[in-house]
């Protein structure tokens, strides 16, 4: 059959890539940094005009540049990055060739078409309606199409990426079952292509209203299908970088997953109650029913929220068997302190995993709690909630995956390693900071997409409490050293893919090489205490639970201040 | 042997699981329940919920209710554009509207009386988000929202527009004074 292809084992790290597929992440990837590029420069605005004491851009050109920060990050940036990421799950990580290659290209090209006529839209103004463009505000027909084709786009890059698991199936480039991680892959994959078909189903119709052809869309039914689509997409999101994370660990360590079972079970809650989150979104919405928005905002009794907190006990669970096993035994904590600290792939990974789940967790459950949205909604905090997810979870883990893919994929040498040990450490900790005073700016009220928290020519103007431009002050200098942190990653990324010295590819060849099929071992180890495989992980996972305990009651001490409300 | 190959037992949802992993299980699980439970219990014994009266409505027929409103009770107005300021009894029917770029009229409550407040917009989504006390309500054009409140502080509330409705958003600030 398609013997047109070639493959090469890659001398670094032993992983097969196919020549198609291998050219396909490359644009992809490239694609995706070009955005979060783009996204980056606009952060500068946005961020330098939430300082109170620069207040930079013009109110237009602040909603504008906001909008486009939004989208060029959370949609561009972060799916484009995912496609490359799919196809490295299954065409490199099932070592067999990409499934119709050509309806790859067509998807890629769809999607940067889509982009471009997107941010085009954007910048002409006129369409400064926020990633969310709510009906009845209206944007140009143009940047609805954008974001049409780059969906069509992405939804034909799930089937490209689901036709290669069947022709590695076919054609028995593995046996058994496929490997975690592609298997977290397929879990995002599934999500992605409910998500696609909740975006089509509303933005079809807006785009249609926006060229006349329809007079109405029911600005609370759009709310409710938007974020069908809106909020899934983050579930992509998390099911995609818990998957890097699980990787991660086992390229860093040479980690096992603990047990597949649990790891597995816990992707297929996703499957089953993440198509629920929309809820979360209107907890402050007339019109629905307390019913639906306690089983939908809880994701049916937080069963999806289980199975995050059942990832991150398991994923540095892995890392600490398989650090225990290389004699780092002593106490609860020396796997931790032994760790590969300076490399930028690990690094990147455990704050990626300790932000995600500290602040990003905690913070998002709590604000899904049906009654506690009311103190929360629209407020800052909703941003400090999300930059703590999909900048410290998502961008951070796609970061750390870059670092690995330098040398593995784009076959260079990394320029200015120095800076790359860094990179983590100054975009993950100020992220942090920044995530944390944002959730305290919004804690005392401060609103989200908001030009003018002195109210510039309102008659009835609001004084803001010192303690809230304090706030915004601080997420101002936090904001300027994480935009620091990823000029970094760019610097390293792009830098190394043109100037850094070339590596050699590894012998190309006109077959694959199977998977061997490796010997059943025991699963279970048995290092550390009490039984316990992972003492100084489940101490951390206590930690966690406390803190998330405090947290969330202490918001119902504060909710019960309030105004009655019934 | 690792999350990137395939598992060596073929029967993945055999594997055992580490007493680590059923331990945190158990726990995470129970913790999931307790939140589950705390939003429905609130719903039995706090005071602060969100009502879920909603009708469907028009600019007109809401308008015409607060106007009715403001012709009845209105005290005194404020601001060069002089906005009415409505004392309305308690207990009764209270109208606020949202608009590019304001809320009208201004309302005056008392403390611990409780009021049936009724929120729409006439034109985009708008956000109430009541200062300093922090309420925050989506306000969605077509539909009408009643919401019982009942203010506990008495002092000067301003209502700040929450929900990006364009240009102007920054302006859109309201009034509510609790006696
Ligand atoms: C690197 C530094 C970054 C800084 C300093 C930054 C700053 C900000 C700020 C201050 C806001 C809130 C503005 C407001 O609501 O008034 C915002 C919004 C947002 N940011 Fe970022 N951001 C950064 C990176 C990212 C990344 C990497 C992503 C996504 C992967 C992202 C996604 C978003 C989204 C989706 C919004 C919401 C836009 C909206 O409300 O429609 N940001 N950003
Ligand atoms: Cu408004
Ligand atoms: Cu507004």
């Amino acid at each position: 059959m398609s013997s047109t292809t070639t493959y090469r084992t890659c001398p670094r790290s032993g992983l097969q890539f196919e020549a198609n597929a291998e050219k396909l992440m490359l644009a992809n990837a490239v694609a995706a940094v070009v955005f979060l590029l783009i996204g980056g420069i606009l952060a500068v605005g946005v961020v330098l005009t939430r300082w109170p004491a620069i207040h930079w851009l013009e109110a237009d050109t602040f909603y504008q540049v906001l909008t486009a920060h939004g989208i060029d990050m959370l949609i561009f940036w972060i799916i484009f990055f995912e496609i490359a990421v799919l196809y490295f799950c299954s065409s490199t990580l099932l070592r067999c060739r990409l499934a119709t290659p050509k309806i790859a290209w067509l998807a890629f090209a769809l999607m940067v078409i889509g982009a471009i006529t997107n941010n085009v839209a954007v910048y002409q103004g006129g369409s400064s309606v926020m990633m969310t463009s709510y009906v009845p505000m209206m944007a140009a027909p143009s940047f609805y199409l954008g974001l049409i084709l780059f969906a069509v786009g992405a939804l034909i890059g799930c089937f490209v990426f689901l036709g290669t698991l069947v022709v590695a199936k076919k054609e028995k480039t593995y046996q058994g079952s496929v490997p975690l991680v592609t298997f977290g892959a397929i879990t995002a994959c599934i999500i992605a292509v409910f998500t696609i078909a909740s975006g089509a189903i509303i933005l079809i119709p807006t785009f249609l209203l926006s060229v006349g052809v329809i007079d109405k869309v029911d600005p609370l039914v759009y709310r409710t299908i938007w974020w069908a689509f809106g909020h899934s997409s983050q579930q992509i999101n998390v099911a995609a970088h818990i998957s890097i994370w699980y990787a991660v660990a086992a390229i860093a360590f040479g980690a096992k997953p603990m047990s597949e079972r649990v790891s597995r079970g816990a992707f297929l809650l996703y499957i089953l109650f993440l198509q629920l989150a929309s809820a979360h979104h209107l907890l402050a919405d007339p019109g629905l029913s307390t019913g639906w928005k306690v089983v939908n905002t809880s994701y049916f009794m937080y069963f999806a929220v289980l199975a995050s907190m059942i990832h991150g006990l398991t994923i540095p669970g892995a890392m600490e068997v398989a650090q225990r096993a290389k004699g780092f035994n002593k106490g609860l904590f020396e796997w931790l302190r032994k760790a590969p600290w300076g490399n930028p792939v690990f690094s990147g990974v455990f704050i990626s995993i300790i932000g995600f789940g500290f602040l990003g967790g905690i913070s998002g459950v709590m604000m899904g709690t049906e009654q506690l949205n009311m103190i929360i909604h629209n407020t800052i905090y909703v941003p400090g909630h999300f930059h703590a997810t999909v900048v410290v979870g998502t961008t951070l883990s796609f970061m750390a995956l870059t670092y690995f893919l330098i040398p593995v994929l784009f076959k260079r040498e990394m320029i200015a390693p120095g800076l790359a040990r860094i990179q983590p450490y100054l975009f993950g900790l100020s992220m942090y900071f920044f995530c944390l005073v944002m959730m305290g700016a919004g804690t005392l009220g401060v609103s989200r997409r908001h030009w003018d928290m002195a109210f510039e020519g309102a008659a009835l103007a609001y004084q803001w409490p010192g303690a809230a431009y304090l706030m915004m002050g601080l997420v101002g200098i936090a904001g300027v050293a994480a935009i620091a942190g990823g000029a970094i990653y760019l610097y390293v990324t792009v830098g190394s893919l043109l100037w850094g010295k070339k590596l050699e590819a590894g012998a190309a060849s006109t077959t694959f090489t199977p998977i061997p099929r490796s010997a059943p071992t025991v699963v279970a180890q048995s290092y550390g205490s009490a039984g316990f495989a992972a003492p100084g992980t489940f101490m951390l996972a206590m930690v966690f639970l406390v803190a998330f305990v405090l947290y969330y009651f202490i918001n119902w001490k504060y909710l019960s201040q309030v105004w009655g409300l019934s | 042997m690792s999350a990137i190959l395939p598992p060596s037992e073929r029967l993945w949802w055999k594997h055992p699981l580490d007493r680590v992993e059923g331990t945190w299980i158990v726990i995470a699980l129970i913790w999931c329940l307790i939140m589950f439970f705390m939003m429905v219990g609130w719903h039995l014994y706090g005071k602060q919920n969100l009502s879920t009266e909603t009708y469907k409505t028009t600019p007109d027929k809401f308008s015409a209710h607060a106007q009715a409103m403001v012709d009845k009770y209105t005290v005194r107005t404020e601001t060069a554009d002089k906005v009415p300021v409505v004392a309305p009894p308690a207990g009764s029917d209270i109208y606020m509207i949202a608009r590019l770029w304001n809320f009208w009229p201004i309302l005056e409550l008392e403390k611990d009386k409780t009021y049936r407040l009724h929120l729409t917009s006439m034109d985009y989504n708008h956000g109430f988000s009541l200062q300093p006390a922090n309420i925050n309500i989506q306000v969605v054009p077509g539909y009408e929202h009643v919401v019982t409140v009942t203010p506990n502080q008495s002092g000067t509330y301003s209502v700040v527009c929450n929900e990006y409705c364009g240009i102007n958003h920054h302006t859109m600030v309201g009034r509510i004074y609790v006696k």
